[in-house]
């Protein structure tokens, strides 16, 4: 298989690199949080209640099937653990959902935009992951799926808390919203702390690509929603979209100085990774991703010509552990991975520069 | 050496905690194996530390009095058996009627975490008895259709099959919330 053809086999919906402000927005997404009414959270739920509780989400799934589209339901015990890191590594299962596996599960729809996840934290975890700036779009699409699962189940619910979730940071809406943001001006002209801190002031967090507690990759961050309770869930999302757009402002505007101030660096900068990246030999997941989000940047900044902008929502995909060991289809160790990840990179390059993306 | 822990007064206090609950600010020295069997670690000095962490520890209405203790130990939700004091140290929550029979507790936790204490979003309800509705009607227009077919009077017939229609197609286009394109 041509790597072309595994580029498009791996990619989900939202690493296509389309969507609204795709300059500097990667995705966005937004998770909701339900439980089922009378049975315990499922980490006090015992082995028949989250039976039933997957038995009934399952059973929600097949009556919204022809609504949402072609969608799977998985358990978790009934896929290696490699596959399961797969999921991971594309954002559509949290890690937690792949240990102790038994009787969780997840539904997937086949174009990756939309998974629910079963007994994690709460009993029903349902996420819409979007390309670009659409939170909105994201919600709604999660909205639809819970309504569906609304029509099934009863929800725990309570007129004064809304929806009640095994920790009380997701009560009321369930709802978080994240956006996935490349800020590579701003962390290079050293403003990021400052707008982090501004960020912070205005009930969002900001976090590592890998959510919480993850260190910040690549320039990647992710914003997202601290409050589940005393707004609507349109309210949550426009303040969201709000400071992203601030954001955005920023970093585009932090863009703009460093060609106009140190055009020289940031050339050297860029082209510096750019061959980095095409000729070397064994690279960690680290470092790969520092030069993708300077290449990225040159790409944006128009000094890199004929290569996609989304080469780095694909490689940054590509360049997990698990990807590779897939795509190479053998295991692998640290110093071999590395060296896997210098090839698969260089292999991308090539495709790009031969034919040129489409 | 410097300050011995204040609970076993054996080790060195290595852990310093201040806690404001009510603007009263209580302090405490500890050592490591007391503050984590205290649950006042949670998994601050571990691997895989977490926001939940955080919050156990803000939740802390009335340790200070012997009775408060005494409840958080002992007081177990009918649903599910959780006490306080493993909320403390897990920081979830075991079923949702912990809300009810907490709520005391969880309230000023509540309005810390989101500065509000009061649900205004979507309810499970909208959607589906607005559905409901509509589905009782469609159920409604059949009887009297059948029975309008029965006593031969078609234009009552005509009247009652186009207005199952027009409820036919809400129910399609509104499949529980907004369409979907």
């Amino acid at each position: 298989m041509s790597l072309k053809d595994i580029i498009s086999k791996t990619l989900s919906q939202w690493m296509k690199g389309t969507g609204p402000e795709r300059d500097v927005v990667l995705g966005s997404r937004v998770r909701l949080a339900r439980n089922l009414a009378g049975v315990p959270f499922p980490s006090i739920a015992d082995s028949e209640q989250k039976k039933y509780v997957g038995k009934q989400a399952q059973s929600a799934m097949e009556c919204i099937q022809g609504e949402i589209g072609n969608v799977e339901f998985v358990p978790m015990a009934e896929v290696s653990p490699l596959e399961r890191r797969l999921l991971v590594e594309k954002h559509l299962i949290s890690p937690a959902l792949t240990q102790d596996v038994k009787n969780k599960a997840v539904i997937l729809r086949d174009d990756e935009a939309v998974s629910v996840m079963i007994n994690e934290e709460d009993h029903l975890r349902i996420q819409a992951l979007f390309p670009g700036l659409a939170p909105a779009d994201a919600y709604q699409l999660c909205s639809f799926v819970d309504d569906a699962f609304d029509q099934v189940v009863e929800y725990a619910y309570s007129p004064r808390q809304g929806y009640l979730t095994a920790c009380p940071t997701n009560v009321g809406t369930g709802m978080r919203a994240s956006i996935m943001l490349h800020l590579p001006a701003l962390t290079l002209s050293n403003q990021i702390k400052r707008v982090i801190g501004a960020i912070s002031q205005v009930g969002l967090a900001v976090r590592g690509i890998y959510g919480e507690g993850t260190e910040v990759l690549g320039n990647i961050y992710q914003l997202s929603n601290q409050i589940t309770l005393g707004h609507t869930e349109e309210e949550i999302v426009n303040h969201l979209k709000d400071v992203t757009m601030r954001v955005l402002d920023q970093e585009r505007s932090a863009r703009e100085q460093l060609v106009q101030r140190s055009r020289l660096h940031i050339e050297d900068r860029v082209y510096r990774s750019y061959g980095i990246l095409a000729n070397a030999r064994s690279m960690t997941s680290q470092e790969a991703m520092q030069r993708l989000s300077d290449l990225r940047l040159g790409i944006d900044l128009g000094l890199v010509k004929g290569i996609e902008p989304r080469i780095l929502q694909e490689l940054l995909v590509m360049i997990r552990p698990a990807h590779l060991q897939k795509i190479m289809g053998e295991e692998l160790d640290a110093p071999r991975r590395d060296e896997r990840r210098a090839a698969l990179i260089r292999e991308r390059l090539r495709m790009a520069q031969g034919n040129g993306d489409e | 050496m410097g300050m011995l822990c204040e609970q076993c007064h054996k080790e060195a206090a290595s852990v310093y905690i201040t806690r404001i609950v009510n603007d009263h600010k209580t302090e405490m020295y500890l050592c490591n194996q007391c503050a984590r069997e205290k649950g006042e670690l949670g998994g601050a000095v571990e691997p895989g530390f977490a926001f939940h962490n955080i919050l156990a520890g803000l939740f802390d209405p009335q340790t200070a009095s012997a009775a408060g203790h005494a409840r958080q130990v002992t007081t177990r939700c009918s649903g599910c058996g959780l006490t306080l004091s493993d909320f403390r140290r897990i920081g979830k929550l075991g079923c949702s009627q912990c809300y009810s029979e907490f709520e005391k507790e969880l309230e000023p936790l509540l309005k810390r975490i989101h500065r509000s204490g009061e649900h205004v979003g979507k309810s499970p309800h909208t959607a589906r008895d607005e559905r409901r509705e509509w589905q009782r009607s469609l159920e409604r227009l059949r009887t009297q259709l059948a029975e309008a077919v029965n006593k031969e009077e078609f234009e009552a017939a005509a009247r009652l099959r186009d207005e199952m229609r027009a409820l036919q197609s809400k129910l399609e286009d509104h499949p529980g919330s907004s369409p979907l394109t």
